[in-house]
């Protein structure tokens, strides 16, 4: 591992998020994310995933502790940060073409590089040939490359994803991880990732950590080193399974555990 | 196409049923015809009054067109401002209602003495008894904005500016040309009803509303008949430019203007 892949991406010091009248959503969480890891955050509905995102993405701030990332605040980090929802987020009233555009046209770039820069990345989702058509005419999984192609137009160093793949059927789900996987290895960005599946988390993530919930903590850290490229033959190894099997254990000790108290 | 010719052939025989009804109810009950006169009459004083009905049409026309043309840039404006805050919703939001409440009819005399007779006054009343609907749409349309699409628009550092004129704006037209559809008839109902009693400022010559006043009081009832029917034909009027412009608008992106045959 090289120097600068060494380098702290995101740093949590003892972060505490309560919202107003409600329980502790986070405690005390002490987190280290290195540039260039793919990390995914996986636990039952309530252990605070989401809330970790809009944490770095400084959408919501910390009742109590330090939250850095690159070295900054959170909101002065953003220019760096893309964010992908669960739903595609796309503008209705805009042609795919100005959809991917948007971040770029916010920040203020010219006509001419927007212009440039979105051809370039919707050949990288493979949707130049429908640049023109707008998001009602495209299918779920087409709709998700576009929010993709919009996220990576900025050029992140840090890329936040809410389950992106949630809402999509099995096979656009598998095509999408692995275009993921091809478009960072191209791009060298950090991935923090919320999903609900264990496999999902396996195929994409260098390291995974499982959140248990009231109050949300870090329960167990995984580091996921399998061997060879990560393609649909890596779904089916060995080695692949025994780490699904390892970590779905792990999260069903904490939905038990949840539901003894 | 063929389903739409069905739907038109179906609206011209209930409207050659009704005329039917229309004359066997005269020939069974023997209504002398001041007080209900036959179809054919009717289309007579149609034809014999029609550059007075047509003069008649275009004054209503405008007003209406005028109030509902002043609704639309206030009530958008309005809309902008109740988007800023909840808290300057709940202090405004409840005098939207008194416009929708306020007995035009009573304010009336107010109008006349303020702007004078005539189509200003006209147009003041059509234009405060339709702003209502493009307030209270818009501004659902404003505030009604995914969050994440609010948060993604904060992830680019975009300014209040660029919220509002490149995601809440664009969010807000299907709702306000809701608004405006309800608008639009209302803004030509208030026209004829401000003519009424705000009537008009030409000598000799007044919109639907007046000329209906004046035809009422000449036992003119089949010029009667004939100005309702134009009225009728300036509402349908209205809406369907309404709707042209929705279509125009929106079908590229928005599943409410692509069917209008199931509206």
């Amino acid at each position: 591992m090289s120097e600068a892949l060494a380098a702290p991406q995101i740093e949590f010091h003892s972060v505490s998020k309560r919202y107003a009248n409600t329980a502790m959503i986070l405690e005390e969480i002490d987190l280290t994310i290195l540039k260039g890891e793919f990390v995914s955050l996986i636990g039952p509905s309530g252990c605070g995933k989401s809330t970790v995102l809009k944490l770095i993405s400084g959408l919501t701030a910390p009742t109590s502790g330090a939250i850095t990332v690159d070295g900054m605040t959170p909101k002065n980090a953003r220019e760096s940060v893309s964010y992908i929802f669960q739903d595609a987020t796309l503008l209705p009233w805009r042609p795919v073409q100005q959809n991917v555009g948007l971040g770029l046209e916010l920040e203020g770039a010219s006509r001419t590089s927007r212009e440039e820069k979105t051809a370039t990345l919707l050949k990288l989702v493979g949707l130049e040939h429908v640049a023109n058509a707008y998001p009602r005419e495209l299918s779920g999984g087409m709709k998700m490359r576009v929010s993709i192609a919009r996220a990576l137009a900025t050029n992140p160093k840090l890329l936040l994803m809410d389950e992106p793949f949630a809402a999509l059927d099995e096979m656009s789900r598998d095509r999408l991880n692995e275009e993921i996987l091809r478009l960072r290895a191209e791009q060298k960005w950090t991935a923090v990732f919320v999903t609900h599946s264990v496999e999902e988390a396996v195929f994409l993530s260098t390291r995974i950590i499982v959140l248990a919930p009231n109050p949300g903590r870090i329960r167990a850290i995984f580091s996921v080193d399998l061997p060879g490229k990560r393609d649909s033959a890596l779904r089916e190894s060995p080695q692949f399974d025994e780490l699904v099997t390892k970590i779905s254990r792990a999260l069903r000790e904490v939905v038990v555990q949840e539901m003894v108290q | 196409m063929k389903q739409r010719l069905i739907t038109v052939a179906n609206a011209i025989v209930v409207f050659a049923a009704l005329l039917i009804l229309w004359q066997l109810v005269l020939w069974t009950f023997h209504v002398p015809p001041f007080m209900l006169p036959p179809p054919v009459a009717v289309a007579r004083a149609l034809v014999a009054r029609f550059p007075s009905l047509l003069a008649s049409f275009a004054i209503t026309a405008e007003e209406s067109a005028g109030g509902l043309a002043a609704s639309i840039v206030f009530g958008v404006l309005i809309a902008l401002v109740f988007a800023q805050s909840r808290w300057v919703r709940r202090m405004l939001y409840p005098y939207t209602l008194l416009l929708q409440t306020v007995p035009i009819v009573a304010i009336a005399p107010l109008i006349l003495m303020w702007v004078g007779g005539g189509t200003p006054a006209v147009t003041l009343i059509a234009f405060i008894i339709s702003l209502a609907p493009v307030i209270a749409n818009t501004t659902q349309g404003l505030v009604s904005v995914d969050e994440n699409l609010v948060h993604l628009f904060l992830m680019h550092n975009a300014t209040p500016a660029q919220v509002l004129f490149k995601l809440r704006l664009p969010h807000a037209v299907p709702s306000l040309f809701v608004g405006i559809r309800i608008a639009c008839g209302i803004a030509v109902i208030g026209a004829i009803t401000g003519e009424l009693y705000a009537g008009s400022a030409r000598v000799g010559q007044g919109g639907l509303g007046y000329s209906i006043l004046y035809a009422s009081s000449q036992l003119q009832t089949d010029y009667l008949f004939a100005l309702v029917l134009a009225a009728v034909v300036l509402g349908f009027a209205f809406v369907f430019v309404v709707m042209f412009f929705e279509w125009y608008f929106l079908h590229k992106w928005h599943a409410s203007a692509r069917a209008p045959e199931t509206a």
